[in-house]
């Protein structure tokens, strides 16, 4: 009982932030939106028992990725882009294509029967702490997607260093 | 009425509201007197007596204080972006008060809001949504010194928070859970040393983990914005930094808040590193321990404050990046190592 209305809250807090996300018109509210919909997410990530993710969701998406957003948002002067009639038109097919393939996925999943849920149970119950499931199966099973992002990570923290240094010969010897 | 107060859940919902309210009123009443403390304390320090004026030993001067508050004029900017700025404030306050919920004071079931198994995540979590209530307050002022304030303190805080996360590391792999309450229960019995009981010391992480617990209490002070890390609001260079626009209760919010989240570091040190409600004594003084400990801590922070200058701010990035995150990286290796091959327990 607790349960069920606390997850309709969480879902309604999610999908109505998650609209206001795209139809604010000030990017900063937005963005803080979107932070809403993340700590919503993890509340639903924790009914369901899987509460190392629902605080990673936080720590990560909402402590951490998004500060970085509203960072950018907030103090890089953002300019629009001035768009040609061409350009508005493209977009604008794009936007109805998506849209429209997304209504027929969306009908097909009602017409299948698995909106309400997933109709058969789990099994086994999950074990009252999963974090430590997470880390055997994350060191074993997964053990080489999770070391092959973990040099993409790297690449990428290089490639930022290098970017934010600029390209001018010995301008690192220069800071010390 | 009666099948009502028989339901399980109703029975949960209304004793953790019970419990939250307790805790809210409780730690109100800890902040006004914290912010007494280290107005005495200062004073002091600074050879002077601080307030003294209301009541005996001006003991009142926090009632007086916060009326002062309430009847301020309250002052919005013109220009401001009037929703966040109003949010903001709130910001401030709540991530500290549900990090309440997961500090076990004692070893009773009642003196705990809850004991979730992710306890130890939950404190991490609340503490990186910290950075929201400073930075939207600085934008949303639309005022240059508060919005320098706001950049400083979002660039500090996350990069502290990489290594308070990793400080916390050592005493995780020691404890091999992330309940608080399991972490603080590790920590009883009398402290032993290859096989050698020292008396009159406990089991506590400290002595296992110093290198962590100073970078924590180091980050600890940074994450709160406290001197020698204030520099969202070094009142020298920013006016007042971040809250330079605000006033009255909303002002009051920002510094509820710093303070709240004073304590709650404090706690979250003290469940880590100083072994909680463990202490000398019968199971009930568990709360008394906690608390002294929790004081001993928060004195030590008002300490620091009055002490030590503030940092520039190439200082604070250079401290943080290459003092603090390498050592607790070295820490936490070095730690895995030693628990691995069974030595040093």
């Amino acid at each position: 009982m607790i349960v069920e209305s606390l997850f309709a809250a969480f879902a309604a807090v999610a999908l109505c932030s998650g609209l206001m996300v795209i139809l604010h018109r000030n990017a900063v509210t937005s963005a803080l939106f979107l932070v809403l919909a993340f700590c919503a997410l993890a509340g639903i990530y924790l009914l369901m028992g899987a509460e190392f993710v629902g605080m990673v969701q936080i720590i990560v998406y909402a402590g951490a990725i998004m500060v970085l957003f509203l960072f950018v948002i907030m103090y890089l002067n953002l300019k629009h882009d001035v768009e040609t009639g061409v350009q508005v038109a493209v977009r604008r097919g794009l936007g109805w294509i998506l849209g429209a393939v997304l209504l027929t996925e969306g009908a097909l999943l009602l017409r299948r029967g698995w909106f309400p849920g997933p109709v058969a149970a789990p099994a086994v119950p999950p074990p009252a702490g999963n974090t430590e499931a997470i880390g055997e199966v994350l060191f074993t099973r997964y053990l080489f997607p999770f070391e092959v992002i973990a040099m993409v990570l790297l690449v990428a923290m290089v490639g930022v260093i290098v970017v934010g240094k600029g390209l001018r010969p010995g301008a690192g010897e220069e800071e010390r | 009425m009666m099948q009502i107060w028989s339901n399980p859940d109703v029975q949960f919902v209304v004793w953790a509201l019970v419990k939250i309210t307790v805790i809210l009123f409780t730690m109100l009443g800890l902040v006004s007197y914290l912010i007494y403390a280290e107005r005495k304390i200062a004073g002091h320090i600074q050879s002077r007596t601080g307030p003294n004026r209301v009541g005996p030993l001006g003991l009142l001067q926090p009632i007086a204080d916060v009326l002062k508050l309430f009847f301020k004029e309250e002052f919005i900017p013109d220009e401001a972006n009037k929703v966040i700025y109003h949010v903001a404030p709130t910001l401030a306050v709540v991530p500290a008060l549900v990090t309440f919920s997961v500090i076990p004071f004692g070893p009773q079931d009642a003196l705990r809001v809850t004991d979730i198994n992710v306890g130890l995540l939950l404190f991490l979590a609340m503490s990186s949504l910290g950075v929201y209530s400073i930075t939207l307050g600085g934008w949303a002022s639309n005022n240059k010194y508060a919005l320098l304030g706001g950049l400083r303190s979002s660039a500090q805080m996350i990069s502290y928070e990489l290594a308070m996360g990793l400080s916390t590391v050592g005493v995780l792999l020691l404890a091999g859970s992330l309940s608080l309450v399991r972490i603080v229960e590790m920590q009883s019995g009398p402290l032993t040393l290859f096989g050698v009981a020292i008396p009159f010391l406990q089991n506590w992480f400290v002595f296992f983990q110093p290198v962590a617990f100073v970078i924590f209490v180091i980050t600890a002070l940074a994450e709160t914005n406290r001197a020698p890390f204030d520099l969202p609001e070094a009142e020298a260079e920013l006016v007042a930094g971040f809250h330079t626009e605000y006033s009255s209760m909303k002002f009051g919010l920002f510094f509820l808040g710093e303070f709240m989240n004073v304590i709650a570091i404090c706690a979250i040190a003290v469940t880590l590193f100083l072994g909680g409600w463990n202490g000398p004594g019968p199971p009930a003084l568990g709360i008394v321990w906690f608390f002294l400990k929790l004081a001993a801590l928060l004195f030590f922070f008002i300490w620091v404050r009055w002490t030590f200058p503030r940092l520039r701010y190439d200082q604070l990035m250079h401290f943080g990046w290459k003092v603090l995150l390498p050592v607790t990286l070295i820490n936490v290796v070095v730690t895995a190592f030693v628990m691995h091959w069974g030595a040093g327990r």
